[in-house]
């Protein structure tokens, strides 16, 4: 009850009304089509590539892949007999996604106890349970395998990570970190242009990086027999996996 | 003139890296330790295979429990070659070891049952 104040005059002021997003129309608005779907350029029959759609389509709708790129942080629960309990959950970031169709893999790394540690998976493998992604952040490249020769501080991930919480349904935040590198020698010359990449801070003399662009291949991007256009199968396949997931 | 391309799994001369608190694991020397038979048929050895170290002038057998060689998926692949030294009955000399392990040893819990009860942790 108010003791002071105008009883009259002050209306009840409903609350808010809750604003609801209509989570599938942002989706639809901001298109995800995962790699693997995309059939790579060949001579192959394009039944093959259909009959492992609808595959993959079904094993969709049993189990949520849900949307990652390369530099998410995930924790991947799979079914193991040798294990505690059976399951066996391993968190770590993704640096490279590769295969087409049922055989899409991703790797993920973590330095446990000083150990870096990198297993590979099968996105569409039944021993998988569950996928939960903990971090979403894209980096500026596609493959992060100059981790590996990176110092291990950029590897590590707690096991016990929360999941951060995500409040734009628009964009993935692109981090732009530049990551420090072990003193040479490497796995791989990733100064070179062939990898072309740009997440490292090179801390390389002006020579060397000089004699690293003596292997670029300006040409290449010129090439057009090189050139695949998947624009108009992006958007049939597209169609495609959305009609069958909401059947 | 051709050359194999890189092993990366274990065979005669690799370095391996000993992953358990063992006196003859720890103690500094001035060649790291290196495997001079692998007990398999073919002479490459993968996770779970005994080998024959030469650590600090003697001879001694470890085992394999990681490799950075890429094995089947959904099995982990380690940044180093891992060895745990092990006697000729398989008891293990160390009393701990930190890094992580593979599950795949579990299935052979008969021959590597001490080994596997000393491992902290499993990947």
């Amino acid at each position: 009850c108010r003791a002071s104040g105008d009883g009259k005059s002050e209306k009840f002021q409903p609350p808010p009304k809750p604003v609801i997003i209509d989570k599938q129309k942002q989706r639809a608005e901001r298109r995800f089509l995962s790699p693997e779907f995309i059939p790579p350029r060949g001579r192959t029959d394009p039944l093959k590539y259909y009959m492992e759609r609808k595959d993959m389509i079904q094993r969709r709708k049993v189990f949520n892949i849900p949307e990652f790129y390369v530099g998410h942080v995930l924790a991947v629960t799979t079914a193991d007999p040798y294990a505690n309990n059976k399951s066996n959950r391993f968190v770590g970031i993704c640096i490279q996604r590769g295969g087409k169709g049922l055989g899409a893999t991703f790797v993920l790394r973590n330095v446990i106890e000083d150990q870096g540690v990198e297993i590979c998976y099968e996105l569409y493998s039944p021993r998988i349970q569950a996928i939960e992604v903990l971090k979403l952040e894209k980096r500026l490249d596609d493959n992060l395998m100059y981790l590996r020769d990176a110092l291990p501080e950029y590897s590590t991930f707690d096991v016990n990570m929360k999941p951060v919480s995500r409040l734009d349904h628009e964009e993935v935040p692109v981090n732009e970190l530049q990551v420090r590198m072990k003193p040479k020698p490497w796995s791989k010359r990733w100064e070179r242009p062939k990898y072309n990449i740009k997440g490292i801070k090179f801390e390389l003399p002006e020579s060397k990086m000089k004699e690293a662009q003596k292997w670029s291949q300006p040409w290449l991007e010129f090439d057009m027999l090189r050139e695949y256009d998947t624009s108009k199968i992006e958007e049939k396949i597209w169609k495609e996996v959305n009609e069958g997931l909401k059947k | 003139l051709s050359t194999t391309g890189a092993c990366r799994a274990i065979q005669k001369l690799t370095r391996v890296r000993v992953v358990d608190n063992s006196a003859l694991g720890n103690t500094p020397y001035h060649r790291p330790p290196k495997c001079i038979h692998v007990y398999n048929k073919t002479g490459v050895g993968k996770v779970g295979d005994k080998i024959l170290l030469a650590i600090k002038g003697e001879k001694k057998k470890a085992l394999i429990v990681g490799h950075k060689m890429p094995g089947p998926t959904m099995t982990p692949r380690f940044d180093s070659n891992n060895v745990v030294l092990i006697e000729d009955n398989g008891n293990p000399v160390g009393t701990r070891i930190k890094t992580p392990i593979p599950y795949i040893l579990r299935q052979r819990e008969g021959e590597f049952s001490k080994v596997l009860a000393i491992a902290r942790n499993f990947v």
